[in-house]
């Protein structure tokens, strides 16, 4: 992956948990653009750990003079949004990677239907500043349990297409009314939690949208668990992977080279084979078939780990 | 007349899966000709599905208008022609929310210029349902003076714009619903090969 040490230019709160961060090249310079939904990789050097985290962009694609990121902390997860909230400063170099988009807006659509829940919302900052450009029609919906922890509510552009759905304050969002009544060539896009993403697929189905048209992004950071050991077939070196660490940082840190771009499995990139497997894979991606993974010959080391006897790597 | 079986050719020769009931949901649905059997199949599968469905027919010379207006579609018209059809197609199209499902049956012409219009209004092409049923002619376009020939039977045939004898090719533009008419004897003019039937 190219990237660039670029200086944190601000840092903000947005809400509790949710902090914006502002990234300016050193000299000035003008970074690439990108389109909305386009996340980067950020690199965070944690007391001898190389955490690597994707990030949507949400400032405006079409300004070269900065990236954007909003990061919500979890204090259950594997440091990284810790160590964005703890140890970054303003000032600070940091290394962050080209953009990359894997959940850009089909351009061919008619309108386009936003649907976000909790820090979901981040992609869809970028890509309103895009249809705002394109003047094509749009709706957002935007879903939080309450008001105080809605971070996207002081980024959003005060506008009738922009619907907040406070829980809360009984305001639930009714996704049968959404899909029910949408002009031909609307795409919808979602991103938040799991649960989200699947009731958006299950009204769609009811109502008769076929799946090409219905766009998702989960919100996937490694998933902690139990250590673990994998075998390198080619050197027979075996690396231990800690329960903080996804397979992919361990890898990293013994200098295996695995190439990545996502680190969320979502993009593929990172599909290594299995050469043996006594045990069972735990796969967390959204990328291998139902029977990829029962055959247990592949695995997605960003996000995927292993319990039992011994995993050997095609590595 | 039952549904035609084309024989395998290019990707870029349309396919015809035929008719699949999909329930009770919105529907639009034209049909020319024989294709009126299509639909009758369809719904003697699934009486529902003509719940809530706006069914076009153009008859075409056949007279299946009776038994279709007898299926209770949420709303039955007939039509001379696709062009006559045309603007009340539009107007279902425009007024269609996502989870419609459109059912086509009959030439391949009609079948053509009705995706094309419908993938233009921005109908997700897995909505769109289609069988044929009846005449095999072709709407041929010619890819030198862009005139468009309706109903070929022949292989060449002349341009009814330009007068260019043309090969029947199987490439088929999806944006203009028509085959593409190439020139047949442009390195030898004059020598053409002999006139064929066009065949399924
Ligand atoms: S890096 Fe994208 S799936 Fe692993």
């Amino acid at each position: 992956m190219t990237s660039r040490l670029l200086r944190v230019s601000a840092i903000e709160t947005l809400s509790p948990l949710v902090t914006r961060f502002r990234f300016e090249d050193p000299e000035g310079a003008l970074l690439p653009l990108f389109s909305g939904g386009a996340h980067v990789v950020v690199e965070m050097p944690d007391a001898g750990v190389l955490r690597r985290n994707a990030y949507s962009l949400i400032s405006d694609p079409m300004d070269g003079s900065g990236y954007e990121i909003a990061v919500r902390r979890e204090d259950g997860g594997r440091g990284g949004s810790r160590f964005m909230h703890t140890k970054v400063a303003l000032g600070d170099l940091m290394r962050i990677s080209a953009p990359v988009n894997l959940f850009s807006l089909d351009l061919r659509a008619k309108k386009h239907v936003m649907i976000a829940g909790g820090i979901g919302i981040t992609p869809f900052l970028a890509q309103l500043k895009q249809l705002a450009r394109l003047q094509m029609p749009f709706e957002l919906h935007y879903a939080a349990r309450s008001r105080a922890e809605a971070a996207g509510l002081a980024l959003l552009p005060a506008s009738p297409q922009v619907h907040v759905h406070v829980s809360e304050e009984g305001n639930r969002m009714d996704l049968g009314a959404i899909l029910g009544s949408q002009p031909l060539g609307t795409h919808v896009y979602t991103c938040g939690p799991e649960g989200l993403i699947e009731a958006v697929a299950e009204t769609g189905a009811r109502l008769g949208w076929p799946k090409t048209v219905l766009h998702s992004e989960v919100f996937m950071a490694p998933p902690p668990g139990a250590p673990f050991d994998v075998t390198l077939a080619k050197t027979g070196k075996v690396v231990t992977v800690g329960p903080h660490q996804s397979l992919l940082e361990a890898l990293e840190q013994a200098e295996v080279e695995v190439e990545w771009m996502c680190r969320g499995g979502a993009c593929g990139r990172c599909e290594t084979g299995v050469h043996a497997c006594h045990g069972t894979i735990e796969h967390h991606d959204h990328w291998l078939s139902d029977d990829e993974r029962a055959s247990q010959t592949k695995i997605m080391p960003c996000v995927s780990r292993f319990t039992g006897e011994t995993l050997v790597l095609d590595l | 007349m039952p549904r035609t079986e084309f024989s395998p050719s290019i990707t870029s020769r349309p396919v015809y899966p035929g008719l699949t009931p999909q329930g009770a949901t919105p529907a639009i649905m034209l049909a020319e000709g024989p294709g009126a059997e299509a639909i009758l199949d369809l719904a003697a599968l699934d009486a529902s599905v003509m719940d809530l469905a706006h069914l076009i027919y153009i008859p075409a010379g056949h007279d299946a208008g009776l038994r279709l207006a007898a299926l209770g579609a949420k709303m039955y018209r007939e039509a001379p022609s696709y062009a006559s059809a045309l603007e009340r197609y539009r107007k279902a199209l425009a007024d269609a929310r996502m989870g419609t499902t459109l059912y086509l049956a009959g030439s391949e012409g009609m079948i053509g210029q009705a995706v094309a219009e419908a993938l233009a209004a921005g109908l997700p092409p897995e909505a769109i349902q289609t069988e044929h049923r009846g005449t095999i002619a072709r709407r041929m376009q010619c890819v030198h003076c862009k005139g468009v020939t309706e109903n070929v039977t022949i292989d060449p045939f002349l341009c009814s714009h330009c007068g260019l004898t043309l090969f029947v090719r199987d490439h088929f533009s999806r944006r203009l619903g028509a085959f593409q008419g190439v020139c047949v004897d442009a390195e030898t003019p004059g020598i053409v090969p002999e006139v064929q039937e066009i065949k399924p």
